[in-house]
């Protein structure tokens, strides 16, 4: 990571909200401020639900049409959020950003081959052309998500779920964007093929590309991130370095911490109780009802400042954490 | 004692998934199968949760020999497995309420009249709040809708539960809240477990012994090698 560099994507007071008949409005996300830097992984983790795909959904303009959005998401200097459907169809979802999806048997086309959705994607975003020069391309874009060349002519049904990932990941990284957006890429997925994606997806960070990857796979994000945004009811509750949050200090916020030890290599506790409904959030910390370290500050809303949006955040570390940005 | 006895099985005789797959649960015990993605090993719970009849070999319940699967199971061996699958969207009817989800087992069983209790006993069991009872499941994250899943697994108090990849799509503080409901559960009923997986970490910490694929079918392998 190079500091002074501009940021790949930044994201400045990103909120969406979602209106439901009878006037309900639901805070899917709130507040959101993050950058993301050529060559570096940030990782946004948190409980299902938490509104993780929506943020990214939101950036990618793929928001159904009750949503609302504030802030800005800045992409060179492109807004995402105001962008039309036009300039994100052609210059952006593809290109400019590579989506690698949270559901690849969803995201596939069931009635076509690999191979024919795979050449598709080289004919429409490279310069390539003819038959078999498509072919081998869509045969290197194989290999290069890890996919298997003789599975080639299968149908998604016809794949494993790791399979079919991979798949979709090779899809991803056929256009060489410079901004890779990856939900949820492990779900469902064995360790040795959580450990090969990852790996694979940190080498193209190491390419000098950007990788936002949202998960709940703490280990994967272990694995992969320089940095770690914790969300939490729609809110980035701390943003970290990797090597701090799963190392020493550790996480400082208590949901984080709750998280981290609920692994089953480490103390397998549950964090007692569920997350609070998005549609009707407390006004205060929303993290309190469940929280042991919680007091009556809690009741107010505590910002983010530094690294950690938590008026009794855990034990700070004795040196100072000059590496982290907020 | 659940027992699968070289159990051949698959979705075209030619090219079975599972060959010769042997495995033992004793009761009350809780074994964890762990192999890579696509191997087959949730065809091999499919079979011994008797919902997908194998090509060959033989399924032991209680030490009976299982001869009917899925509908065609008699009703007491069929609610004696309790099945929890990987995907929460794909296993819970989109019509249904949870509460009427978790209740389905019980008013398919004739037991209606107890619906209420159990319905709210369990409910506590897996962490879910009343108002979350009343809604169908896309107004619910995949992780509160695998916990109404778990409590239907339970509500017929099975003395064999079979988890198939049970917090493959869940965050890691609600798999340890729905490992501990299954665990209080044996506990209390003293009910046996064959959890399938692909998290080496996870199966180790949860159950009493973990085999792994390969061992689970090896002698088959060595033949056709």
């Amino acid at each position: 990571m190079t500091p002074g560099r501009p940021p790949v994507l930044s994201v400045r007071g990103l909120s969406v909200r979602f209106l439901l008949p009878g006037g309900h409005r639901v805070a899917a996300v709130t507040d959101a401020h993050f950058d993301v830097a050529p060559g570096e992984c940030l990782a946004l983790i948190g409980e299902s639900g938490c509104g993780k795909s929506v943020l990214a959904s939101a950036l990618l303009g793929l928001l159904p049409a009750n949503a609302q959005t504030a802030g800005s998401a800045l992409l060179g200097d492109l807004d995402l959020l105001t962008a039309g459907e036009r300039t994100l169809a052609r210059t952006v979802r593809g290109r400019r950003i590579g989506l690698i999806p949270q559901s690849p048997a969803a995201h596939l086309t069931p009635v076509r081959t690999i191979r024919s959705q795979t050449e598709e994607v080289v004919a429409r975003l490279t310069g390539v052309r003819g038959r078999a020069a498509l072919r081998a391309a869509a045969e290197r874009a194989a290999e290069r998500a890890g996919f298997p060349t003789d599975h080639l002519d299968r149908h998604p049904h016809e794949l494993s779920g790791g399979l079919a990932q991979r798949a979709a990941t090779a899809l991803a990284l056929i256009g060489d964007a410079p901004l890779l957006l990856a939900d949820e890429p492990t779900t469902g997925l064995d360790r040795d093929l959580v450990d090969r994606t990852v790996d694979e997806l940190r080498r193209h960070v190491d390419a000098d590309r950007a990788l936002l990857m949202i998960t709940h796979d703490l280990a994967a994000a272990e694995r992969v991130a320089d940095r770690v945004a914790v969300m939490y009811a729609g809110r980035i509750v701390e943003l970290s370095e990797a090597d701090a949050f799963f190392g020493s200090p550790g996480p400082r916020h208590p949901y984080s911490r709750g998280l981290l030890e609920a692994l089953p290599e480490r103390s397998f506790l549950p964090i007692p109780g569920l997350p609070p409904e998005l549609g009707s959030l407390p006004d205060g910390c929303a993290f309190a009802p469940r929280c042991a370290h919680a007091t009556d500050i809690c009741t107010t809303l505590p910002p983010l400042t530094g690294p950690v949006a938590c008026h009794r955040p855990l034990p700070a570390p004795a040196r100072t954490p000059e590496a982290i940005r907020a | 004692m659940l027992e699968l006895r070289t159990v051949t099985a698959g979705y075209d005789r030619r090219t079975p998934v599972v060959r010769d797959a042997t495995l033992t649960v004793t009761a009350g015990e809780a074994v964890g199968l762990l192999g890579p993605s696509g191997c087959g090993k949730s065809t091999l719970a499919r079979v011994a949760a008797l919902l997908h009849r194998p090509d060959a070999g033989e399924v032991v319940l209680d030490g009976i020999r299982v001869h009917h699967y899925r509908h065609r199971a008699p009703r007491d061996r069929r609610t004696a497995v309790g099945v929890v699958f990987q995907q929460p969207r794909l296993s819970a009817d989109p019509r249904l309420r949870l509460t009427d989800l978790i209740a389905e087992p019980l008013r398919a069983t004739g037991r209606r009249s107890s619906v209420p209790g159990r319905v709210a006993e369990l409910a506590e069991t897996v962490g879910l709040t009343p108002d979350l009872l009343t809604r169908r499941p896309h107004e619910v994250s995949d992780g509160q809708l695998q916990r109404a899943c778990v409590a239907r697994a339970l509500v017929l108090r099975p003395r064999w539960l079979i988890c198939d990849e049970m917090t493959a799509m869940l965050d890691a503080s609600t798999t340890a809240a729905l490992v501990r409901a299954v665990e209080d559960y044996r506990t209390d009923t003293g009910a046996g477990l064959l959890a399938v997986g692909h998290d080496r970490t996870l199966l180790n910490r949860w159950c009493d012994r973990t085999v792994h694929w390969d061992t689970v079918t090896a002698p088959a392998a060595k033949t056709l090698a």
